[in-house]
């Protein structure tokens, strides 16, 4: 809240700017893109005349008529189908799946041909197109709802996968993704959708995909975190701050492709790292990271790397959410056991 | 439901009219077009049966005895159509103007053979069932949003409506009203399930019903039927009137691939009964009065030239570039698949 009224302040003595929530910035995003570029289509259940469950797109089929923004039957499988052949034929579709949750339906088109389609064909069709996922846990959603699989993605190639942290990042990354000329799976943290506010500049401007970027200063530990778990680890590093440790506090932004050399170039001043997911362990991005730390950093190390993540079961009936889901408590502890190693 | 989807005939199997209202729109050029493509075909297919048996290609998937249904579909395109065929239909690839050496590459385990050809919008053949059907409700989506009158084709089998993306790409091309074919061959098995026992329903152009989409049944071996069929389907498409399903009836002569022996679920004798489509046509052209020894000889000698020519080239193509293992997975190499890159040619070189 503190952070709001400051950057409300901020805003005040700027112009071009507006403080919007994560859920804003996006629907900003797909709004700058639908004016500049005729091609460029919304497609997905309910994202019309409703503006998306989550208002993703409120008000931009009523700007944009129902052709550019266009409600689909329900049908995952379909959508981002029919999706890929509007985008061989010179289109570039957004796609909204409503919850990462029902994106499996979709899998077998994004797997066997949305991903491959350039490979296949050796860049003569190209599938530049952007599927959009709200993911995770931490908003009392029913079963199913809650899922955080971006493993599952980043384990196939040809598809880039990112996952913005706060409305600055969502609306210049979005911007990017549609831009891009590869398929890119675009993650949303519903659970900071509207928690998190935070300055918009008005203007179309891009973040470029592939980069992660320092969000705190530190020497002692390197916390690597994207999504909904940055304000999670920027919570513990506050934390381990009080306790003396300063920590380098990384979000990663882009999940596939990795930013290697912004892991490394951590690691190596820190000598020590915590990886941070909601999504379950086993198989999961964090050992990607891992290994990258293993590839580029090894000899720098000065205790085994941790993770905090989901556990290895499915992402729980919400009752249970808080216990499934990482919390500041569990990374600060994972801080304290590296230091102390 | 058999009733109100009759099998369309022009021909019987003796290869004489049934319908006469087509005679005026056959002529000479049709007539020999359909059988030069369907002969041209069914080389091609028994020739990449042979190249499979001798080593010389990858697991092969023959279409004989669906030639009809191909070459009587795919002569109804224009230039700028869209074909999204499965790995059964290089028959109508072929037909449409896809590349004999791209097609034998294909099969030889070559990326260059998923090209499509030249300026054609001809998709790499879909493995996985049915997934090509919504790819062609968007395609043709696309055309019409463009304002353009091209139209587009899905090829399947009667398998792939089973699938969810048939449903849910029928569905989108009724509700979007977009100008696709979806075209239906029957040939009777799925690998080795039967039609009876792959779905209740008699018919497949009955489930075109459920999404408002008008749909016919042709008899699939006889390629007017299927020509002229496919031609109002696609003529109402291009004036803008929506989607049309077209179930052709036919049988697939023989296995599911070169890796499949049919003897195992089918028996012996079934299917023996049906007459060949190219023995049909030759009928026909008999009777009224089409054949012309001479030209047909000089057809074949035409058709073995340019396969033994195809296959050379197929033999002789430059060797697949290991470059091409990372270049077009994205439009530009990421970092840590230009490492994997150079540590594999280090690797290679033996550095």
């Amino acid at each position: 809240m503190t952070i709001d009224i400051e950057m409300q302040s901020l805003s005040k003595k700027r112009t071009g700017y507006k403080i919007l929530t994560m859920v804003q910035a996006i629907n900003d995003g797909m709004k700058t893109m639908l004016e500049e570029d005729d091609t460029t289509i919304i497609m997905g259940e309910d994202v019309g005349k409703n503006g998306g469950v989550f208002r993703a797109t409120e008000g931009l089929q009523e700007q944009f008529g129902e052709e550019r923004v266009v409600d689909t039957p329900l049908a995952e499988s379909g959508i981002v189908g029919t999706a890929l052949g509007l985008a061989v034929n010179g289109f570039k579709p957004i796609v909204e799946i409503q919850f990462m949750g029902f994106i499996y339906p979709a899998y077998n088109q994004i797997m066997t041909h949305v991903s491959r389609i350039r490979m296949k064909t050796m860049g003569r069709f190209n599938a530049p197109m952007v599927i959009r996922a709200p993911y995770g846990a931490g908003i009392r959603a029913p079963e199913i709802h809650s899922d955080s699989v971006e493993a599952i993605f980043t384990h196939m190639p040809g598809l880039k996968v990112v996952c913005p942290s706060n409305p600055y990042d969502a609306k210049g990354m979005l911007i990017s993704a549609i831009q891009d000329p590869d398929p890119v799976l675009f993650m949303e943290p519903m659970r900071i959708y509207r928690s998190m506010r935070g300055e918009v500049p008005d203007e179309k401007y891009s973040v470029e995909l592939g980069k992660g970027v320092r969000v705190q200063e530190g020497g002692d530990m390197s916390i690597f975190a994207w999504g909904a778990m940055v304000s999670i680890a920027e919570i513990a590093a506050e934390q381990a701050k009080q306790k003396g440790i300063q920590c380098d506090v990384i979000d990663l932004r882009t999940l596939y492709p990795l930013d290697r050399q912004i892991i490394a170039a951590s690691v190596q001043k820190t000598g020590r790292a915590v990886v941070v997911h909601e999504a379950h362990s086993t198989g999961g991005l964090g050992n990607d990271i891992v290994s990258t730390i293993n590839d580029t950093s090894f000899l720098y190390l000065r205790a085994p790397i941790e993770r905090v993540t989901g556990f290895d079961v499915p992402v729980p009936h919400f009752a249970l959410e808080e216990h499934y889901l990482p919390t500041p408590k569990r990374v600060l502890e994972a801080i304290l056991k590296a230091v102390q190693f | 439901m058999e009733n109100k989807f009759p099998v369309k005939k022009v021909m019987d199997d003796e290869g004489n009219f049934v319908d006469n209202s087509y005679e005026k729109a056959i002529n000479t050029e049709l007539v020999w077009k359909l059988y030069y493509h369907m002969h041209r075909i069914r080389s091609f297919d028994r020739k990449a049966i042979n190249l499979q048996r001798q080593g010389r290609i990858g697991t092969y998937a023959p279409f004989e005895g669906q030639e009809a249904s191909q070459v009587g579909s795919a002569l109804v395109f224009e230039e700028d159509d869209w074909i999204f065929p499965t790995y059964r239909d290089h028959g109508a690839t072929l037909t449409f103007g896809a590349d004999m050496v791209e097609t034998l590459l294909y099969w030889n385990g070559r990326v260059e053979g998923s090209l499509p050809s030249k300026s054609k919008n001809i998709f790499p053949p879909a493995v996985p069932i049915a997934s090509q059907i919504p790819h062609a409700v968007g395609a043709s989506w696309g055309e019409k949003r463009k304002g353009n009158s091209n139209i587009a084709i899905a090829y399947f089998g009667d398998g792939a409506t089973s699938e969810g993306d048939f449903h849910e790409g029928l569905n989108f091309a009724s509700v979007f009203q977009t100008p696709t074919i979806f075209f239906n061959q029957n040939n009777g098995y799925a690998i080795s399930v039967p039609i009876e026992k792959q779905m209740n329903s008699k018919t497949i152009a009955q489930k075109a019903l459920g999404y408002d989409i008008p749909s016919k049944r042709v008899d699939g071996n006889d390629c007017f039927s299927v020509y002229f069929e496919t031609k109002k389907a696609v003529d109402r498409a291009r004036k803008g009137k929506g989607p049309s399903l077209i179930e052709a009836v036919t049988w697939r002569k023989g296995a599911h691939t070169t890796a499949d022996d049919p003897s195992k679920y089918r028996p012996e004798n079934q299917g023996k009964n049906i007459i060949d489509p190219i023995t049909r046509l030759e009928r026909f052209m008999k009777n009224y009065g089409y054949w012309q020894e001479e030209k047909v000889s000089a057809m074949q000698k035409d058709i073995i030239t340019e396969l033994e020519t195809a296959v050379k080239e197929m033999e002789a193509y430059k060797h697949s570039s290991v470059e091409d293992l990372f270049d077009h997975v994205y439009s530009e190499l990421p970092a840590h698949l230009t490492e994997q890159k150079v540590n594999y040619f280090e690797h290679i070189r033996g550095v």
